[in-house]
């Protein structure tokens, strides 16, 4: 039976379809599990997404671009390959794509958490022959703690910084960290600033319906005094150049699931990590992998030697694709542009 | 646990001074003074014995988590600690008690010592469900006696005075041998680090306890800045810099202890010592170099080790390598603190002292110009010292190596006038070659999944031209095993410090592009960088496969512009054991 998805150059490939699952090189048709820069690239002919990933995706790579969105669970035939999406609750719009051909059922997950997040849908279990999962956290050391007490840590350290008259400066990814954090912070402490890389992302999520705090851009604060008691989200870019200087003494955390490791904190020098990440981290992803039902598990970017031996151990048949995905300094270059007009504007 | 825990957690995840001695602080007040004399013990250095083999834990931790061995290694690898990853394998729920410090220390992790396995096993287990993945992480530190924590001594000091009202440097005399291993810290020695001085401060005092040793900057300056920087020579004293191991011999009462820079007490390592010090008069401290002395002259470091290696000390290692005591000055007379004395006073007082005693005496080199030093300093190497030593003659023995105002090196800092910077060690420079990158490691804790750790190589001979390297370097991409008498690379040292965060990181990316094979953590790297480095000997050593072994290797800077062929050979290096 023929493989309903294999490894091209240009990235994942369904042969019968004759389309591509998040790309890295420009082709003709594309099937985008989400908006992340290392998943969601520009130049191709057409495009396929969940419809709550539009605004964003048009925020990044143009208004232009052939886009056909669709809803959750909608059937699409393309080729005799029949498509649909899945929540995949990693960011807005992150979908799990499901291709049914020839009596086989595939699930390319992109990227994945299946723990609650107030600012998506929540991963959705689906059943399927072959499970393409991604293993960014594939190691037994990642296990994450319940959201709210992370919530509560980040609230202590803001209020604790604004009783002492400093400003709260915590880096994270500009889409989905960010609103995620907006989420589940107590905006009842002190003003919330954000970077403008955020704010945009900010308002595709208020108009795509999810709700969150009020936040201001620098320009928009009234009173300096503000500044000394703000939580101030930006990307990590930002947090190196003369943007976060107008902060003064600030106290600065960063929020990622890397923080887990003492190491990678103390490297970073931040007064802070804040465990919190977008990924599956062990037990979701071996809970997301039984609750497919595959008995084949292909393995992409994160630890995949680790995860092919483990699974293989369990039973399963796991492989491995090589794609150019986890690419932090993508994401980071996609928020940059932007930085650059906030230096500007500001 | 859980509020050592916090605090441990504060003080790991801050880099401000303040904000640790705050944290430190606060903790001094809300705990109980048998949880605190622990706290104090752990975080200024203490390391309680192992009670629980590395290996049982392990094997503990693969079983709760359910998983294998070979993923154990795996996470260990991206962890670069295995307390931490024990921590982190561990499945999450737990049911939080309330057992302060002192009871886990005393009640349950050190009774453990000696019981069987099954039993350790139970314990631990049950232990492990009381905490969350911090108290995890502290326990198996405290049971497998690796608990190290980015406090200096100085500032539980600091937070200690702070706590108590009393001066720093009172705590600090106070804490002299806190940490010694032998020694239970208790409640009552925890009250009486604070107690205030009425209250049995003398008690305190009698004991065998040592001073803060006064320890000197590293001196940078460029000759011709020495009459500026230092003034006139006639206000130093000069003398050789030793390497050996920076002691104090304490006599009082009829007793003699023998302290090293470590605080450690090693009295009973050097009788030798011991036998020379029972002649002084009570009340007496000295300071001065530990070191082995053969043939009217200082021995190679290598020697001393071995001999602080041993536990026992036969008669052989005590022949082969005799040990001495280089006093160099003298902070107690009589039972009195001389330290507030000028450097000049305290030196002839020494020199009185030890006229009539077999102790050497570290002599004092008189020159009439800061050039005449620097001539005679050319000779260290063939003296077995390090450079010299320069003390202002008008200083009072300081405490330990604090920074104030003016970093010591800056352009516009005058030296010596300033009590905390009049002692300096001006150091001959280093010995360097170039050597290329051969293996690479992944750092520990804060390099950890960093590749830092490196190991160096020599060519075996000098390469005829660049086209002969290169050939060498595709064979060894091709992994085919070197002809014998051909060209090759000698692996020489391992190195892992002297570059910047910076630089580690653009060389952990060239690592990772250029890995040729896997040895467990290690990885070979096809041979690309060229890197200059410093180290402070070299020696004939029949266990190194290059035959010499190099004494505190470090890199001093990335030789981007040098070709792979031009870097060093073994005959290069051999050359230098002459020197």
């Amino acid at each position: 039976m023929q493989d309903l998805i294999v490894q091209r150059p240009e990235g994942l490939y369904c042969p019968p379809g004759d389309f591509y699952i998040d790309p890295w090189r420009a082709v003709e048709r594309a099937v985008i599990t989400h908006a992340h820069a290392d998943h969601a690239r520009g130049g191709h002919g057409h495009y396929l997404a969940a419809a709550p990933a539009e605004g964003v995706l048009r925020s990044r790579l143009g208004q232009g671009i052939a886009l056909q969105a669709v809803q959750y669970g909608e059937v699409v035939t393309h080729n005799g390959v029949t498509v649909s999406l899945h929540p995949a609750g990693h960011v807005l719009g992150s979908a799990q794509v499901r291709l049914q051909h020839g009596g086989q059922t595939w699930v390319a997950s992109g990227d994945y958490k299946v723990a609650p997040d107030a600012t998506c849908a929540p991963f959705e279990a689906v059943r399927c022959d072959v499970f393409i999962t991604e293993s960014t956290f594939g190691l037994p050391i990642y296990r994450w703690r319940a959201d709210s007490e992370v919530f509560a840590e980040i609230n202590a350290w803001w209020a604790a910084n604004a009783a002492a008259g400093r400003a709260s400066v915590l880096m994270c990814y500009s889409f989905g960290k960010a609103q995620r954090i907006l989420s589940g912070v107590d905006a009842s402490i002190a003003p919330i600033v954000v970077h403008s890389a955020i704010q945009t992302l900010n308002t595709a999520y208020r108009s795509a319906g999810v709700q969150l705090p009020d936040t201001k851009l620098v320009s928009e604060v009234a009173d300096p005094a503000d500044f000394k008691r703000a939580l101030v989200l930006c990307p990590p870019s930002a947090a190196v150049g003369p943007w976060v200087k107008r902060f003064g003494d600030f106290s600065d955390a960063f929020a990622s699931g890397w923080m887990q490791l003492r190491g990678a904190r103390r490297r970073g020098g931040y007064d802070k990590g804040f465990v919190l990440s977008d990924h599956a981290d062990w037990p979701g992803l071996m809970s997301a992998i039984g609750a497919t039902g595959a008995n084949r598990v292909i393995v992409t970017h994160g630890s995949i030697p680790v995860m092919v031996r483990y699974l293989t151990e369990q039973g399963l048949q796991a492989e491995s694709f090589q794609t150019e995905y986890g690419d932090d300094a993508a994401e980071e270059k996609a928020t940059g542009n932007s930085l650059l007009s906030d230096g500007a504007a500001a | 646990m859980k509020h050592f825990a916090a605090l441990f957690t504060e003080l790991d995840s801050t880099t401000s001074t303040n904000a640790k001695v705050a944290a430190l602080q606060q903790y001094f007040q809300a705990a109980t003074p048998a949880d605190a004399a622990w706290a104090v013990y752990f975080l200024s250095g203490g390391k309680p014995r192992q009670v629980v083999k590395t290996a049982l834990l392990r094997s503990l931790a693969c079983e709760a988590a359910g998983i294998e061995d070979w993923l154990f290694d795996e996470c260990y690898q991206a962890v670069g600690d295995l307390a931490e990853t024990i921590a982190y394998v561990l499945p999450l729920d737990f049911e939080a008690s309330d057992v302060g410090l002192a009871v886990w220390i005393e009640e349950r992790l050190l009774p453990l010592r000696g019981l069987g396995e099954e039993e350790i096993a139970q314990r631990i287990k049950s232990y492990w469900r009381e905490l969350d993945a911090r108290g995890r992480f502290l326990l198996i530190k405290l049971v497998g006696g690796g608990f190290r924590v980015g406090v200096s001594r100085l500032l539980v000091q600091r937070a200690l005075a702070a706590h108590s009202g009393l001066d720093a440097k009172r705590i600090a005399q106070r804490m002299m041998g806190y940490v010694d291993a032998k020694v239970m810290p208790t409640a009552e020695k925890f009250q009486a680090l604070i107690a205030q001085p009425e209250n049995g401060a003398a008690d305190v005092m009698d004991a065998g306890q040592p001073y803060p040793f006064f320890l000197a900057h590293q001196l940078d300056a460029p000759l011709h800045d020495f009459d500026t920087k230092l003034g006139p020579v006639s206000d130093w004293q000069v003398e050789w810099k030793y390497d050996g191991i920076r002691g104090q011999i304490v006599k009082r009462a009829g007793q003699v202890w023998i302290w090293s820079r470590g605080e450690e007490l090693v009295t009973e390592r050097f009788p030798e010592i011991v036998a020379l010090a029972v002649g002084l008069p009570d009340g007496t401290v000295l300071d001065g170099e530990i070191m082995v002395w053969a043939d009217g002259a200082p021995a190679a470091f290598a020697l001393l080790q071995q001999r602080i290696g041993r536990k026992t000390l036969g008669k052989k290692i005590l022949q082969d390598a005799p040990v001495t005591f280089m006093a160099y000055d003298l902070i107690e007379v009589a039972g009195e603190d001389i330290r507030a004395q000028p450097q000049e006073a305290r030196r002839v007082q020494l020199e009185q002292l030890l006229a009539a005693t077999d102790f050497k005496l570290s002599p004092v080199e008189k020159l009439t110009s800061w050039a005449g030093f620097a001539f005679l300093r050319k000779e260290s190497r063939d003296r077995g010292v390090e450079g010299f030593m320069l003390k202002a003659l008008s200083s009072a023995y300081g405490t330990g190596r604090q920074k104030r105002g003016q970093s010591p090196n800056s352009p516009s800092a005058t030296l010596g006038s300033d009590p905390i910077f009049s002692w300096w060690k001006w150091k001959i420079e280093p010995m360097t070659i170039d050597c290329v990158l051969i293996y690479a490691q992944a750092g520990h804790g804060r390099r950890a999944s960093l590749y830092t750790d490196y190991t160096f190589a020599v060519w075996n001979r000098q390469p005829v031209d660049a086209q002969e390297a290169a050939a060498v370097v595709r064979a060894i991409e091709k992994r085919e095993p070197a002809r014998e008498g051909g060209l090759q690379l000698t692996a020489f040292a391992k190195a892992y410090s002297g570059l910047t965060d910076e630089e580690f990181k653009m060389i952990d990316s060239v690592i990772r592009k250029t890995t040729l094979e896997k040895f467990g953590p290690v990885r070979s790297v096809k041979p690309t960088m060229v890197f200059e480095l410093g180290f402070e000997g070299i020696n004939l050593s029949p266990r190194h496969k290059s035959g010499i072994a190099v004494r505190f290797p470090r890199m001093l800077r990335i030789r981007s512009d040098k070709p792979l062929n031009e870097a060093n050979t073994l005959s290069d290096l051999k050359m230098l054991l002459k020197q």
